[in-house]
């Protein structure tokens, strides 16, 4: 018999919340994780619960699991520490301002009202702290952010709650079809489900090469910086058009600067290094951005390990060599917001084949060399 | 050298810390030659233990002992030796490379070095009972400090909590410069001092014996001392008035007024920085702290990188000096030292081992109660968050199972001073909670900067850099 009916590779918040939404279709489900659950990105990402700025291609998906996102403590019985304090992207000068515009315009041709362009005196109204220079503005209002590890947890807690089972510290080492179930050889011996769900993150590559279909992952360690607590000086997430940059207050007045930086994984052994120069590139961007942190002291910087896709956008769909599989991995550092919403999608593709959510540009045969 | 702007790119050798171990350390690799810089954020060298051994007020030889000035010898060799001090430098982050991130009067740089010996010492145990965090408590560690930089002692009445030989050390000095304690409250634990008498067949024969009793004695004639106090209490609304107390069986608990309460219950060593570079450390339940795992002569897993002194597990200053001199040996063998310039590694290892053997005897005696290391209810565990004691217990109840986890949800640990102030207290409290060994538990995963730095040094390092490229191509 069957350890399950469906078998979930990895325990950040895209496996927790496919577990989750599975489980409330009534389905018997089982997450192996090889650590603990959230132990990697989605336990220490920046936390931004962000439309603003997606992909084309995400924005459907970004806004179907917004609507999760505020009403997150019906669905897991937890606030999450969500909170719609909104997202702002800020031009730097006038051909920043005219990038921006020509987003808004793009996105609101594709049928979206989200984000909104505001200039220079709105912007000051939103972020008072913000530097002269600063034109205008991208601003999505109830956008926000959360506490991802408490985030990824609730979604683990709910999903226990209805039945799934979690084996965390146990790592997937095979993969083989059986008599018509799949066999996932793990370090605590084999389990057997119909279908499989590949959500293991910076590893799903190892995964998706087992199954016959490699992808050209990258991993990645996007790192953070948090400074010593400051006086409450502004509350949207706010980031950069031509510079990297993620940068937010946190509710006990510390700040936290992130915003893809990227330091060394070593996926191997759990461990990522930083390097210093990389946040100095950082720094610079706050400093210009905020002069009110020239005073800030940081006291601890880290990073994630996450899996990239060269096109900066994830694999959501059907394995196209194996029957029963299904991937969602590869998020590229923007994958916190659309937890809630593609474990939901995914729910729908594993039990019924099919959704009705746009997932073509994420197939996974588009890295195919084509011959 | 005197500013950041006289450091070199790389250095042959880079020492963490400027008392006896690093100076040590230091002596060895420079007298055989090679490029030695030190790195203390101390106004001046000799650590803790011989602090402001070369600047302080206090004169008076007997105030802080022959030990504290035979710390001149060391110093001397070490300023002969023609190895470098740079002061005031803060070392903030240090990689597997052996990149150093190091600040100095606002101004922050990365250096390299091709050897880096840690002698980054001990910290004072967390002493986590009620009150600890208020105004007028402070640590025996801290008032020594104040006592030997600027030969100030706390004024008013004032009372000593804790146990181990730096209590009784410190006894001594206030008395010595007339501060008025009131008296000592003895946590030492019945059961271990039972317990101990196992391992005093060394401690006998070592150089500690004499001295200790003899001070021991001095103390116990001029204040009062409580012993076998097994619950303490600091009372007071805006600072501290008064320490509550119980005696072991006893009933009733007792109450005396201080202005001042010292709070001591020994040093662990000062894992912070070791950590970040990845250096693998292991729990020891004799001392009750995580300490590095090292070869005989400080190496750790991390190439290039060893540790001396009591960052490598307590063992007092004695000790340090000699485990010093082993890592710097090391360090020089391994960048090829003539040997004939090096110390006598057979002479180095007896004394070491003389000054190690007794410290079976005082971990045992010493090794702080439960009841003072793991604290409950509204006592405050982290203090840099405000986190106590409860939130860590209901929080295992809902999953997290180690402090890294906890991390992500109380935040505690996160503070300035990463952990160095609960990292034991949170690890040992989880280990309770859950009923697992603490080091089953682990400790916070310790990221660079381990020490605050600014943004605005951080926003400086590329153009440094450059700075620096451009000085190596000219």
């Amino acid at each position: 018999m069957a350890t399950a009916d469906v078998i979930v590779i990895g325990g950040g918040l895209h496996g927790c919340s496919a577990a989750l939404h599975l489980a409330m279709r009534g389905a018997k489900v089982l997450v192996i994780e090889k650590d603990h659950v959230g132990r990697h990105a989605s336990g220490v990402n920046a936390g931004g619960v962000r439309r603003l700025g997606r992909h084309f291609a995400e924005i459907p998906i970004s806004c179907a699991s917004m609507e999760l996102w505020h009403r997150i403590r019906d669905i897991v019985d937890d606030d999450c520490g969500f909170e719609a304090s909104g997202q702002v992207k800020i031009a730097e000068n006038e051909a920043d301002f005219a990038v921006l515009a020509k987003r808004v315009a793009d996105v609101r041709a594709l049928g979206f009202t989200h984000e909104e362009l505001v200039g220079q005196d709105e912007l000051r109204r939103i972020v008072p702290a913000v530097a002269d220079q600063c034109v205008g503005a991208i601003v999505v209002r109830d956008d926000g952010a959360a506490n991802p590890y408490r985030t990824t947890l609730a979604f683990k807690r709910k999903a226990q709650s209805l039945g799934v089972r979690f084996e965390e510290g146990v790592a997937v080492t095979g993969l083989a079809r059986g008599m018509g179930d799949w066999r996932v050889a793990t370090t605590a011996g084999d389990r057997t489900a119909p279908k499989i769900v590949n959500c293991a993150g910076a590893w799903a590559g190892r995964i998706a090469a087992l199954l016959g279909e490699p992808v050209p992952l990258e991993v990645i360690a996007p790192m953070m910086m948090i400074t010593a607590p400051m006086q409450p000086f502004i509350k949207p997430v706010v980031g950069a058009t031509s510079r990297p940059l993620s940068f937010k207050q946190m509710p006990n007045g510390t700040v936290m600067i992130g915003g893809g930086r990227r330091g060394t994984p070593h996926p191997d052994r759990n461990a990522t290094d930083l390097d210093f120069r990389q946040l100095a590139l950082g720094a610079r961007t706050v400093l210009d951005l905020f002069p009110i942190m020239r005073a800030a002291q940081v006291v601890r910087g880290w990073a994630g390990i996450e899996a990239r896709m060269p096109d900066d956008i994830p694999v959501i769909g059907p394995s196209r060599t194996s029957e029963g599989v299904y991937h969602a991995f590869g998020f590229s550092a923007h994958g916190f917001q659309m937890g809630p919403g593609v474990g939901a999608l995914m729910a729908e593709l594993v039990s019924r084949g099919t959704t009705n959510s746009p997932i073509s540009p994420f197939d996974i045969r588009r890295f195919e060399t084509r011959g | 050298m005197t500013g950041i702007g006289d450091l070199q790119a790389i250095y042959d050798v880079v020492v963490v810390g400027a008392g006896p171990a690093g100076m040590a350390a230091a002596t060895v690799t420079a007298n055989a030659g090679f490029s030695t810089l030190v790195l203390d954020e101390n106004a001046g060298v000799g650590g803790q233990v011989w602090r402001a051994i070369e600047t302080t007020p206090v004169m008076a030889r007997p105030v802080l002992g022959p030990d504290y000035w035979a710390g001149q010898d060391v110093v001397r060799a070490f300023r002969e030796s023609g190895a470098q001090h740079l002061a005031g430098a803060t070392v903030w982050s240090l990689d597997a490379n052996r990149e150093i991130g190091v600040s100095v009067g606002g101004e922050a740089r990365l250096i390299s070095a091709r050897r880096v010996i840690l002698a980054t010492g001990a910290l004072e145990r967390p002493f986590p009972v009620p009150g600890w965090t208020m105004p007028g408590v402070m640590t025996i560690g801290a008032a020594q400090t104040v006592l030997k930089a600027s030969g100030l002692y706390p004024s008013g009445a004032t009372v000593l909590v804790g146990c181990g030989p730096l209590l009784w050390l410190y006894a001594f000095q206030a008395l010595q410069v007339g501060a008025q304690i009131q008296a000592i409250l003895d946590t030492t634990d019945a059961g271990q001092r039972r317990q101990a008498v196992k391992h005093a067949m060394p401690f006998l024969r070592s150089p500690y014996l004499g001295k200790g009793l003899k001070l021991m004695a001095h103390v116990r004639r001029k204040i009062r001392v409580v012993d076998n106090v097994t619950d303490v209490a600091i009372e007071g609304t805006d600072r501290a008035a008064s320490v509550v107390y119980r005696r072991g069986g006893a009933t009733a608990a007792d109450r005396l007024m201080a202005d001042t309460v010292l709070l001591h219950q020994g040093v662990v060593p000062n894992v912070n920085l070791a950590m970040a570079a990845g250096v693998a450390h292991t729990w020891d339940d004799a001392q009750l702290c995580f300490k590095p795992n090292l070869d005989a002569y400080g190496g750790t897993n991390v190439t290039g990188i060893a540790i001396a002194g009591d960052g490598a597990g307590i063992a007092g200053a004695e000790a340090a000096l000699e485990r010093g001199r082993l890592a710097g040996l090391a360090a020089a063998t391994a960048l090829g030292a003539d040997p004939h310039r090096l110390p006598d590694e057979k002479a180095v290892r007896r004394s070491l081992q003389r000054y190690e053997a007794p410290r079976a005897f005082l971990d045992t005696l010493y090794r702080p109660a439960k009841a003072f290391r793991i604290p409950q209810g509204e006592t405050i565990a982290c203090r840099c968050e405000e986190v106590k004691a409860k939130d860590v217990t209901a929080t295992v109840e809902i999953g997290p199972e180690g402090p890294n986890q906890m991390k992500s949800f109380l935040r505690c640990g996160m503070g300035p001073c990463q952990g160095r102030l609960c990292g034991l207290t949170v690890t040992e409290l989880i280990a309770e909670q859950r009923g697992v060994p603490p080091g089953e538990v682990g400790y916070y995963r310790l990221r660079p900067p381990v020490k605050p730095v600014s943004l605005a040094e951080i926003a400086s390092l590329e153009k440094s850099e450059a700075a620096v490229k451009a000085v190596v191509r000219s």
